[in-house]
């Protein structure tokens, strides 16, 4: 069981969470402008990642806010956490 | 009763003041506080405990500890039974009562013995070769094996006993409580640290407790207790004592079973038997020790053959000579203290073998001779020779380092055969944590290399032999563990004897033609088995594993996994590395079902949740259906009553007259906030922003793929603040998507929401006479058909409690939805049912609901809602909004929703107007056709219409066969049913929609 850190409430353990999917989909901000292609691959394709992933989890029996977390998928290690609509691209702004 | 022929006058860590009887397949015994089942068992001079899992050999005790692969006993009678134990971790109580197992009908006479004689058409994987035809048989074949190679019986009972769990954190986690264990433990508690300290025995020690070491000049033991003393002292320690830790999880969590009254002959009052700790620790320290290596000989399964540490256990530990005349086996320096220990403890040492052509160190040399015990090197082990115990050995002299033995064979007459083939460090949890280990050529063993979690080795486990060394690691890694700078870590004290183990490997002896030799004892694998998976191409270690089932068994391998890969490696001409060991995986040793479950049992396996009204159903002789985690009533039966005319005559009172049903379960989202209608048309289909307050809409939710989600009313109670509602199903679901597209994809919206489910007692009030009933009750509002239109929102109150009113329907009769605080909900549930009275007010459940609105053609999440149709299917194809961005708008362009074949929902009655139409059933157009059978289509809700007085159905239908009228078949292959159908409108009753408007 992983130990994640939410970035309100701290060291928690998984079972408080629900996993999210992959936290580096963005919706297109105008699905319109966008082929369908790239709506095809923004609704059904995902990267199946061998190393650090990023992924949304719900901190569901918690404080119920939505989180970005960077999580290694070989060794588990999660290096950090982030409130999501923020992100590390937020964070680094 | 003095049958305790082989004990000891004096010496061990038994209580020799309190006797304790017990029983062994019925014959009863005596023992003494302290012992194992095994030690008390070896004390009255019973070898044979067991036969084995595949050949039904007799066997008896061959470890002391969690290694043992034998001596599986069942335990305890009736309710309480419990099979597959370790006779040598069963503490002995008082009355203890235990039997062997795996023999049929007795231990002494074995029916399935015989599979000893048939052995050689019992070869590695011979269920996979003999079994395989004709493949229909293989249940038949199963049952027979099941019961042919088994373990003991499962109890029938309901198990009596409480488990429980708890949680904790820790900054140190040491497992193991030996010298290196009580060293690290020591030492990370000085500096301040939280320290828990894991051990499965009753008392602390280790390997200590079967030892004469000496530690500053005074027995170990000593030094034990005063470090124990030390660490029961501090607060910041936690001492588990027989705690098993089996498991190594993600993020250093450790699971720790905790038997608290195993050693009991019932738990006390109140008391749980066992219980599973589950401890996130910031860093552990494994020092988890070292098992002894068997050596792989003929026979070398026989009772009396004994691994040489656990005979040395026996005589210190406990007092019991293990056999009258003992020959030992060993390839290093260890089993020369055992047999100086077992000549102490007066056991006739008659000869020890020792495969190293160069023999023991000096020290051990003399040790044997001051003993006066015969010593040859450079010889093995060819055979182990009795029938049902070792009677003796047959040894001859190693022709080179392979372990073939020629030339002359000699006999010695012995009931001991001690063996030492090196050591293995427990490295179990190790790998569990996902470590990497290494081959360590020196001592012919698996040592822990680097793992990606914050754990560290300590002691034999990380390779050390010595004493001295032991101890010294467990300091060094404790301190580092709990952060103690070096300058300030114990001094490591002096340690007698202080040797090293200097193992040179042996890992199989052979000689023509002399017997089993093997491998797993448990699993019954020997090294021919091993060959003869080679030679059939099984060379990777994991086919090898999966094929023999070498390891497999509750010990996980612990005595047989080094001595199986290195047997292999030498099969293949590669080097042990090359061909690596397999992964340990949790539980390390076998861990009862009732721990893992605690407290989720029965009743309270999952939480129930009911409604604010449930004692008003209860009272009112509901029976009651479950909805997740919901109790709901289904229909209120009166007496004499069936359930189907329940059902019909509350169905039939709200379309006649009036009926309230309790809708609590609904979800309900309070959303509030400047964009909040912006929001919820970027989250639903269609529109919100022209919603007039105090009106509510329905409203349908898609996925980003473009299928219907999840439906529902929303009021817009405020400027900006609406009140939603979801189904009961979704109701979780759906207030997390929300809150996903509120923080995730438009953080910039203003939108603040929180559930308020629980919050809210809901009923509705439905049927023509709906509103006389409402407006007897309702204070504080205007509830005529002008002041609360339909779909229309007001507050009022009811019996002095606040309520909200809306005006919509799910029946298709005049309804209306009463939501008031949680607490009144009892109170406004009875208030309206008591104003209704003289109009024949019922109450329904959902079987009546259900009727009402398949009558109505109203669609439901999970039969029309599933997942697989879209708005249009449903025929809500106008509700979708043209302009502006929603979820799963893009996707409504895939072609495959414009493909003219797609599902439109339907109505179906019999032909003959009184067939139910089978539940689930396929439409088909032809009823008596060959297969491959076009699917048109499929049944998604059926029921009887009380009201129209047929049966009718539901149903998603091609669109090109789905126009009004159209005769089709419903049928069914499980019921073996076919219906004559004719398709008709969804909405069987009132279509045009007078009636809610009225």
């Amino acid at each position: 069981m992983l130990n994640i850190r939410c970035p309100w409430c701290g060291d928690r353990a998984q079972i408080e969470f629900s996993y999210g999917g992959d936290g580096s989909v963005q919706r297109p901000r105008d699905p319109e402008g966008v082929s369908s292609e790239e709506w095809f691959e923004f609704v059904y394709l995902r990267e199946n990642a061998k190393g650090p992933h990023l992924e949304l989890w719900h901190h569901s029996a918690g404080c119920r806010r939505w989180l970005l977390v960077r999580r290694d998928t070989v060794s588990h290690e999660i290096d950090d956490t982030w409130p999501a609509g923020v992100g590390p691209e937020g964070a680094a702004e | 009763m003095s049958g305790q022929v082989n004990r000891l006058e004096a010496g061990g860590l038994i209580d020799r003041s309190r006797p304790l009887e017990f029983s062994f397949d019925g014959r009863a015994y005596t023992g003494y506080a302290g012992d194992t089942l095994a030690s008390a068992l070896l004390a009255n001079d019973v070898r044979l405990l067991g036969r084995s899992f595949k050949y039904h050999r007799p066997r008896g005790i061959f470890g002391a500890g969690s290694e043992e692969p034998n001596a599986l006993v069942q335990l305890r009678s009736g309710s309480r039974h419990e099979p597959n134990l370790r006779a040598t971790q069963v503490e002995l109580y008082p009355g203890l009562e235990a039997r062997s197992q795996n023999r049929w009908p007795s231990l002494a006479f074995d029916v399935g013995a015989v599979n000893n004689l048939v052995s050689r058409f019992l070869p590695a994987g011979f269920y996979y070769k003999t079994f395989m035809w004709p493949p229909s048989w293989w249940m038949r074949y199963e049952q027979g094996i099941r019961r042919a190679a088994g373990l003991g019986d499962p109890a029938l009972e309901a198990d009596p006993d409480r488990y429980d769990k708890r949680y904790a954190h820790c900054d140190v986690l040491v497992v193991g409580a030996g010298a290196s264990g009580l060293a690290a433990a020591k030492s990370a508690a000085r500096g301040g640290s939280r320290v828990f300290l894991a051990d499965e025995h009753p008392r602390l020690g280790g390997g200590l407790l079967g030892e004469r070491a000496r530690i500053d000049g005074a027995p170990a033991l000593d030094w034990v207790a005063s470090v124990e003393a030390e660490l029961e002292d501090r607060d910041n320690v936690r001492l588990l004592r027989r705690s098993s830790v089996f498991g190594y999880y993600d993020h250093n969590l450790i699971a720790i079973a905790e038997r608290r009254a195993d050693h009991l002959p019932v738990p006390g009052p109140k008391q749980s038997r066992q219980r599973l700790w589950l401890v996130r620790a910031q860093r552990v320290v494994l020092a988890t020790g070292a098992i002894e290596r068997p050596l792989v000989f003929a026979a070398n399964d026989l009772p009396g053959v004994m691994l040489a540490s656990a005979a040395r256990s026996y005589v210190n530990q406990f007092a019991v000579r293990p056999g009258r005349r003992a020959v030992v086996f060993t390839n290093n320096d260890s089993a020369y203290t055992a047999a100086a220990d077992l000549r102490d403890g007066g056991v006739d040492v008659a000869l020890v073998l020792d495969s190293r052509p160069e023999g023991p160190a000096a020290s051990q040399r003399r040790l044997l001779e001051e003993a006066g015990i015969e010593c040859l090197t450079g010889h093995a082990v060819t055979k182990a020779l009795g029938r049902g115990g070792v009677h003796g050995v047959e040894y001859g002299p190693l022709q080179n380092g392979d372990g073939t033995v020629a030339g002359m064979l000699h006999r010695a007459e012995c009931d001991l055969l001690c063996v030492s083939g090196g050591w293995n460090p427990t490295v179990h949890l190790f790998s569990q944590s996902r470590g990497s280990l290494r081959y360590d050529p020196k001592r012919g063993a698996f040592l822990p290399a680097s793992s990606p979690q914050a754990v560290s080795a300590a002691g034999a486990v990380a390779g050390a032999e010595r004493l001295s060394e032991c101890i010294a690691s467990g300091l060094e890694q404790g301190a580092a563990a709990g952060g103690v700078a070096a300058g300030e870590r114990a001094k490591v004290p002096d340690c007698e004897p202080d040797t090293e183990a200097a193992t040179k490997p042996l890992w199989s002896v052979s000689v023509a033609s002399a017997g089993k030799r093997f491998v797993d004892l448990q699993n019954d694998v020997t090294a021919e088995d091993i060959a003869l998976a080679v030679r059939e191409s099984y060379r990777s270690v994991e086919h090898l594993k999966r094929y023999t089932t070498l390891g497999m068994g509750t010990d996980q391998g612990r005595t047989s996994n080094v001595n199986g890969l290195a047997i292999l490696a030498g099969l293949r001409g590669d080097e042990i590395p090359k061909v690596g060991t397999t992964t340990f995986r949790p539980p390390y040793t076998p861990v009862t079902l009732g721990t893992l479950a605690g407290r989720e049992v029965g009743a309270d396996f999952a939480p129930v949740r009911y409604t604010p009204m449930h004692s008003f159903h209860e009272a009112a002789g509901a029976s009651f259906t479950t909805a997740g985690q919901w109790l709901r009533p289904e229909c209120y039966r009166r007496p004499g009553e069936s359930f189907i005319d329940a059902v019909n005559r509350e169905a039939k009172a709200v379309r006649e007259g009036v009926g309230l049903v309790d809708v609590s379960t609904l979800g309900k989202i309070d959303l509030q906030g400047r964009d909040v209608a912006a929001f919820l048309e970027r989250v639903y289909c269609n529109r919100w922003a022209n919603l007039k307050v105090g009106r509510c809409r329905y409203g349908i939710m898609l996925r980003e793929d473009g299928f219907a989600f999840d439906d529902g009313t929303t009021t817009r109670i405020g400027e900006h603040r609406f009140y939603l509602t979801t189904t009961t199903a979704r109701a979780a679901q759906v207030m997390s998507h929300l809150e996903y597209y509120a923080q995730v994809v438009w953080p910039e919206m203003e939108v603040f929401m929180t559930s308020v489910s629980d919050q809210w007692a809901s009923m509705a009030l439905a049927g023509p006479r709906s509103r006389d009933v409402l407006s007897r009750v309702v204070e504080g509002c205007d509830a005529s058909n002008d002041g609360l239109p339909h779909l229309g929102y007001a507050e009022g109150t009811v019996v002095g409690a606040p309520v909200r009113l809306f005006r919509m329907t799910f029946s298709g009769e005049l309804a209306y939805e009463i939501h008031t605080p949680a607490d009144y909900g009892l109170a406004v549930w009875q208030a309206l049912l008591d104003a209704g009275k003289d109009l024949a007010i019922v109450p329904y459940g959902t079987e009546a609901m259900t009727v009402l609105r398949i009558e109505k053609g109203h669609v439901v999440v999970g039969a029309e809602i599933d997942g697989r149709t879209t708005v249009e299917d449903l025929g809500f194809g106008r509700m979708l909004r043209q302009e502006g961005d929603y979820v799963g708008k893009r996707s409504l362009e895939r072609p495959a929703f414009r493909d003219p074949n797609r599902p439109k929902l339907v109505g179906l009655v019999p032909s003959d107007g009184q067939t139910r139409i089978p539940r689930g059933a396929q439409i088909v157009a032809d009823p008596s056709p060959s297969p491959p059978v076009p699917m048109l289509g499929h049944v998604s809700s059926q029921t009887y219409s009380p009201n129209l007085e047929t049966p009718i159905a539901l149903a998603l239908v091609q669109a090109p066969y789905a126009e009004l009228g159209r005769e089709l078949y419903a049928a069914s292959p499980l019921q073996e049913q076919t219906v004559k159908v004719v398709v008709s409108h969804p909405v069987f009753i009132d279509p045009e929609g007078h009636r809610p408007r009225g």
